[in-house]
């Protein structure tokens, strides 16, 4: 029995059937750790692709050297160490928020490069046009920049939202009860690991294939007109 | 409490080390080897193998590593049980295979898309000249789309570097396991992970360059640009 649900063992698929629920459970907390992960990737990501930009190279520097190391290294190794040594520095967070913050950390450094790509895209004359045109700076930005940066970068966006999804079983290491963990339990006690496991594959199968149908989806959805896209 | 310090996890940490950068070789040059199967499958003009290759691409790029690699450890044996074979694999045939079919299936995808981008000019032309399918694949097609595929195959390959981290969870002795027995040795949690993730980063730098020098030298193969 998990989170109140009984297995039945008579055989695999009645063991399928009566632990559905209890894998739905796991999936959506494998969908919460996602979305804030991905939430704090989208903040973070912002910040660095700032200082990345800053003109100085004092804060330009250190930024990239960050961003690279967040992106080279495993992402196990970061969830460990904020797991163990914050609490050291007397930050005892909940598992489920220290993983997401590993998560992201880790693709905040990615989704940096997909803002920077993004704002780089929109040609140079659009800017000049703009200063021609008298903004200020802020509405060059937020009125000009931005729109068009949008819809070159949802799509990536929407593949690293993917990415964190199938990222998340990795917190099972530090007792986030996700998909995995859940079905891991499951066949410890059911001593069946087949028909866990394989279920948790399918349940990826289908989110993996519904959210790129909802990036082709939201990709189409995004105005392409008066945005010269190349 | 002892009173081991930084430099006494050294030995430990570097044997780990090795394991991980042995892991990462072995699954990088299989993987590309699965990769260029895959994605030229794909490309196939037989039905049976373009679906074949297009469900493995599928099944490997939708589920997760970690779903991945305890299946191959976990349940493949009891399905082998079933079917009355052994397919009870030691953790590192189990590691390298999931890693290998993981990267692979990601870099068909490269594969495909870079030969797909070869202009199809070059494959009328090769049509003129007579050139046999097998004629068009290595002397037209790959040798153009080797260049283009390589920016990709090194981020696939630090990609890969950083997957072999969860072949811990199936108790393989890699740097991840190491760090984190030494942890449960001594506590000292900050400066074993602190050295984990720097002698993560300085392979993945390794590796980075390694690619890189590799993309240079078939660079050379890239057509003039007109």
């Amino acid at each position: 029995m998990l989170f109140g649900f009984e297995w039945d063992t008579t055989n695999g698929w009645t063991l399928a059937v009566s632990i559905l629920p209890i894998l739905l459970l796991g999936l959506w907390v494998t969908l919460k750790a996602t979305v804030l992960g991905f939430a704090i990737a989208m903040v973070l990501g912002l910040v660095l692709a700032a200082l990345k930009a800053a003109p100085s190279r004092l804060v330009s520097w250190p930024a990239r050297a960050v961003s690279e190391f967040l992106r080279d290294t495993p992402l196990l190794i970061q969830l460990f160490f904020l797991y163990y040594v914050l609490p050291e520095f007397g930050l005892v967070l909940p598992a489920f928020l220290t993983g997401a913050i590993a998560l992201g950390l880790q693709y905040s450094a990615y989704l940096s490069e997909v803002y920077r790509a993004g704002i780089e895209a929109v040609p140079r004359g659009q800017t000049e046009a703009a200063v021609a045109l008298n903004l200020t700076p802020a509405r060059r930005f937020s009125r000009i920049v931005v729109p068009q940066a949008i819809p070159r970068i949802v799509p990536a966006m929407g593949n690293y939202l993917v990415s964190i999804m199938k990222d998340v079983p990795v917190l099972s290491v530090v007792t986030v009860l996700e998909m995995l963990n859940v079905a891991t339990i499951i066949g410890d006690r059911t001593f069946n690991y087949l028909v866990p496991l394989t279920m948790v594959g399918g349940l990826y199968l289908i989110m993996t294939l519904l959210a790129a149908q909802g990036v082709r989806l939201l990709d189409r959805a995004l105005p392409k007109t008066g945005i010269p896209l190349k | 409490m002892n009173d081991m310090t930084w430099l006494d996890y050294l030995p430990v940490l570097a044997q780990g080390a090795w394991v991980t950068v042995q892991l990462t070789f072995w699954s990088t040059i299989l993987g590309a080897v699965v990769a260029f199967g895959a994605g030229l499958g794909k490309l196939s003009r037989s039905r049976i193998l373009r679906g074949v290759c297009i469900s493995y691409i599928e099944v490997f790029r939708g589920t997760s590593l970690l779903v991945q690699l305890f299946w191959l450890y976990f349940a493949l044996p009891i399905v082998g049980e079933a079917i009355g074979f052994n397919l009870r694999m030691p953790p590192v045939t189990a590691g390298i295979v999931a890693l290998t079919l993981n990267i692979g299936a990601y870099g068909a995808e490269v594969v495909r898309g870079a030969v797909q981008a070869v202009t199809v000019q070059q494959y009328e032309a090769a049509r003129a000249l007579n050139f046999t399918p097998r004629q068009t694949l290595w002397r037209v097609a790959l040798p153009q789309a080797l260049p283009e595929m390589m920016p990709t195959f090194d981020n696939l390959a630090v990609q890969n570097l950083k997957d072999t981290a969860l072949v811990s969870l199936i108790t393989l002795g890699d740097l991840a396991m190491r760090a984190e027995q030494l942890r449960n040795y001594t506590q000292d949690s900050a400066t074993i992970y602190s050295m984990a993730l720097v002698m993560y980063f300085g392979m993945a730098l390794v590796l980075t360059t390694l690619m890189r020098a590799l993309g240079a030298m078939i660079g050379r193969w890239r057509p003039a640009r007109r």
